[in-house]
């Protein structure tokens, strides 16, 4: 079962067009909620109008003092306000106000268009510069969300003896996740038994932290509240933290009209309001010796974390981590900040803060290749980690690590070495066509970084149906990234059980424990994991009991769990996260075993770039990696392909334009992602090496993707076009003309 | 049941359509799309909704066997016209070629633009004619997707094009 393309569990739904997500769900005499919003960065709201012609007295309207609860999303850092009331401040121009719902959606639009907000404008910060500058101060007492700092060794010294001292700056744009899927909440609150039931069924990814936000909002116990993960049309991250928000807008309404309510976003509210991945900053320095050895490295990475903290802590923890990329080096010094500015919250996205710090890094290696005269290639084969080396916070790495093979491959793969000869030939024509060939290598950290699964302590379980099958009881949602295939994958192969006869339940929080969030490229290996303990003690509970003797055949196991299950009732067996023997993790110090282990990759990109219109294509790509043992190579490989997508996007076409804090481009039309006829064949290799503390072997795979694609591409812009101020994505026509003329006119 | 307005315009209007083989008659307003009659009135929840400004191509339907973003197409222009929508396709619960090659490939993630695009590749293979890879690639531009990267509903569309193909040959007209 583990290692086959086993078909996708719900592929037959959707196709059939019978999947149903949130908005698909009937709901009769459902309100349609909207929100209405404030349009300026910063002020004090003074005062809500009403303004004439609409029948207001048939609406269900919800403000800051209606709120029966806590006033504050629950996240990392609790800051952000569900509402903003009268006299409190607005920190972003997309900060909600006032809630309202009508049956009649047009007419509910128009009211939303009725609405005047008086408000009491201050002056805003709208970038990191200002931000660092205090200009003015908007949060805390150093517009600090968030500071990390890792050491190891000491950098100051080097600076002076080293052969060569190299420093860069890089800058990375917002990325919309644009999942088609726009964000959308259904919700019912009525009593029952006497008491208050909340039950939001909604597109997103933990259901449990929406729970622990409705739990909060409401003032109620966990028993009262209820979350139901629908069929979700994409996320990538957009519905981590965002659906704790919707989620409770939704709740609220409901809970105010007694009836139920839909929110449902359109696609230009989804693109002005929910999360980002956060634009970024970071300067590097490097010393190496005369012969190219890494001898010392200081990186300042600054994210743009918005309004609020949210998820900004945890994304710039990981970007932290990732920050001194794949290499070997005695000496580091990392400073991390997330800044706030007066923008809506930025938040998860695929990579998570890595892409960002592995942009400057892989970008910079090979600045400084061709500063020290030397081939990135060998630059980089010099200071690859190996067994045995210690990472920035001190990690060991302990398995047996071959970057230099997994990049040989990758370069073989795409015809490097000829590419570059043959383009060196090409180039120097007349002609507009350019042509590179770049790449890039990198890691990603499986699951939470540090003591992140210790604290979430994750649960998950299976359960004997009546008609003997086995159900997966996870709160792991399923966004398209395969994990109802996977799990019952992995449960198959230990209970040694067709796939056929596996299935995951719905994720309903009423049914299912709480398996933690389906992030971080934990779900395959942390949550598969603790389901394969499940299995086995569920196959042993039921040999235990008498139920079941070994060895079987699918057809008496599958007669034994229906035996038990008629006989006790129910028959489940759940399993907990444990952290294996040997991590360590020191949260204040950053120092230990920030992941339990990364996957490694390398990807290497071939551009053409027409010097008429600006315009790059990307011609060849080939994608490297080693990710554990491969449960599913079909779905592993969508994965793969998806991601390089997404990583090719924000490298050259996804350009998030802010005006006065607010994306003026908040369209399909012109918020650019790739179609069919912008991407190349993307060749996906996988090298298998298992791990020991994966379900079969398995490592993390779902973020990985993202984090390679923009340097390598942009690495092959360099091939193509020779030294220019590459050092910002998304590398648009525009911008990459500009960064010509730049070195035409000297 | 004809409203009008102070000018005397009428703004609702009988629609006489079928939808996936079955005759429809329904009272519109004139200012709704097709998208919205077949979803919130018609129940054709298959039918998705993700711009409302014909970029993305979730809301795709084959109109007189074309396809079309019903998001942008009111639904008064429908009118003595067919309409097959992603559940118009399986008969009986038998998935079609296309269908099939969608799921077999792996083309399909989180589902959301899967009905538009499997329509899409039905007008295609209907069509009879034969397409390039590139037109392939083309023809199926219209479709965003997030998930995939376009690699294997490309592969799912040139197989179902190939098997297509082949059925012509051994069952010619």
């Amino acid at each position: 079962m583990i290692g086959a393309s086993s078909i996708r569990k719900e592929g037959r739904a959707k196709v059939l067009g019978t999947a149903i997500y949130t908005d698909d769900k009937f709901m009769p005499g459902a309100l349609h909620g909207l929100t209405v919003r404030s349009e300026v960065p910063r002020g004090i709201l003074r005062a809500i109008h009403f303004g004439e012609g609409i029948p207001w007295e048939e609406f269900t309207l919800v403000t800051a003092a209606d709120i029966p609860g806590t006033n504050l999303v629950a996240s990392v850092v609790d800051d952000q306000p569900f509402l903003i009331g009268i006299g409190e401040e607005i920190t972003h121009s997309q900060q909600a106000v006032l809630l309202l719902a009508h049956a009649d959606r047009h007419l509910a639009e128009k009211a939303r268009r009725a609405v005047r907000l008086e408000i009491e404008e201050l002056p805003a910060v709208l970038d990191i510069q200002s931000s660092l500058d205090l200009q003015p101060l908007i949060y805390g007492t150093n517009n600090l969300l968030k500071e990390i700092r890792i050491a190891k060794g000491d950098p100051d010294p080097i600076w002076a003896q080293a052969a060569h001292v190299i420093e860069g700056e890089y800058r990375t744009g917002a990325q919309e996740q644009m999942y088609i899927e726009p964000n959308a909440m259904l919700s019912v609150v009525e009593p029952k038994d006497g008491l208050l039931q909340v039950t939001v069924w909604g597109s997103l990814q933990c259901p449990y932290y929406v729970h622990g936000a409705l739990k909060q909002l409401f003032g109620l116990p966990e028993k009262q509240v209820r979350v139901v993960a629908m069929e979700m049309g994409g996320a990538f991250g957009g519905k981590e933290d965002y659906p704790s928000v919707n989620g409770g807008h939704a709740a609220l309404l409901a809970w105010k009209s007694g009836k139920p309510v839909r929110l449902i976003y359109d696609r230009e509210e989804d693109l002005a309001c929910t999360t980002k991945r956060h634009p970024s900053r970071t300067r590097l320095r490097t010393a190496f010796d005369a012969d190219g050895n890494l001898l010392a490295l200081e990186a300042d990475f600054i994210l743009d974390g918005g309004a609020y903290a949210t998820l900004s802590p945890v994304v710039l923890s990981r970007g932290a981590v990732h920050a001194a990329g794949v290499y070997r080096c005695p000496h580091v010094r990392i400073h991390a900040r997330a800044v706030a500015t007066n923008t809506p919250p930025p938040g998860a996205f695929r990579g998570f803060g890595a892409p960002q710090s592995l942009f400057a890094m892989e970008r910079h290696m090979d600045r400084c290749a061709r500063q020290l005269s030397l081939d990135a290639v060998e630059l980089r084969k010099k200071n690859f980690l190996r067994m045995g080396d210690t990472m920035a916070t001190g990690q060991v790495i302990r398995e047996d690590l071959d970057l230099a093979g997994l990049m040989d491959r990758a370069l073989a793969a795409i015809g490097y070495r000829d590419k570059r000869a043959a383009f060196a030939l090409t180039n120097p024509e007349d002609g507009p066509i350019k042509r590179g060939v770049g790449f890039s290598v990198f890691m990603h950290g499986c699951g939470f970084t540090g003591n992140g699964e210790s604290h979430v302590a994750s649960v998950a379980g299976v359960e004997g149906l009546a008609d003997g099958t086995v159900a997966v009881l996870a709160a792991s949602t399923e966004m398209g990234q395969g994990k109802n295939t996977v799990f019952a994958q992995i449960v198959a192969e230990a209970l040694q059980l067709p796939v056929e006869l596996v299935d995951t339940a719905p994720v309903d929080t009423d049914r299912v424990p709480n398996s933690g969030p389906t992030v971080a490229s934990r779900s395959t290996m942390m949550v598969g994991r603790i389901l394969e303990d499940a299995a086995i003690g569920f196959k042993q509970a039921l040999v235990q009991q008498g139920f079941l003797a070994e060895p079987y055949t699918p057809a008496s196991f599958q007669a034994a769990v229906a035996k038990a299950v008629a006989a006790l009732g129910s028959l489940r067996c759940y399993g907990q996260y444990h952290r294996p023997p040997g991590l360590q993790w020191n949260d204040v110090t950053y120092q230990g075993d920030a992941y339990p282990t990364y996957s490694w990759a390398c990807y290497a990109a071939e551009v053409a770039v027409d010097l008429d219109t600006f315009e790059v294509k990307v011609a060849d790509f080939v994608a490297v990696q080693e990710v554990g043992r491969v449960v599913n190579p079909t779905l592993a490989a969508g994965q793969i392909e998806g991601g390089v997508a997404q990583g090719i996007g924000w490298g050259l076409w996804e350009e998030v334009a802010m005006q006065r804090g607010r994306m003026i481009n908040n369209q399909m039309t012109n918020y650019i992602i790739p179609t069919s006829v912008d991407l190349p064949r993307i060749q996906v290799i996988f090298l298998e090496n298992a791990h020991a503390g994966g379900p079969g072997g398995a490592k993390g795979i779902g973020e990985l993707p993202m984090d390679g694609p923009a340097p390598a591409v942009v690495n092959a812009l360099e091939n193509a076009l020779g030294a220019l101020r590459l050092d910002e994505v998304p590398m648009t026509p525009d911008r990459l003309l500009e960064r010509c003329e730049e070195v035409s006119h000297g | 049941m004809l409203t009008k307005n102070a000018a005397g315009v009428k703004a609702r209007k009988r629609l006489c359509m079928t939808v996936n083989g079955r005759a429809v008659e329904i009272e519109i307003d004139i200012r709704e799309s097709l998208l919205d009659v077949l979803r919130d009135r018609l129940q054709f929840t298959g039918v998705k909704q993700g711009c409302s400004v014909g970029e993305c191509g979730a809301c795709t339907v084959l109109l007189d066997g074309t396809p079309v973003n019903s998001c942008i197409y009111l639904a008064a222009w429908a009118h003595g016209k067919t309409v097959v929508t992603i559940e118009g396709l399986a008969q009986d619960g038998k998935l079609t070629p296309v269908q099939e090659a969608f799921v077999d490939e792996g083309a399909i993630q989180c589902g959301f633009c899967t009905p538009g695009v499997v329509l899409s590749t039905t007008a295609m293979v209907d069509s009879g004619k034969c397409f390039t890879h590139d037109e392939v690639r083309r023809e199926l531009s219209g479709h965003l997707c997030r998930c995939t990267g376009y690699q294997k509903i490309v592969d799912a569309a040139e197989r179902a094009l190939r098997e297509a193909d082949v059925a012509a040959d051994e069952h010619p007209v």
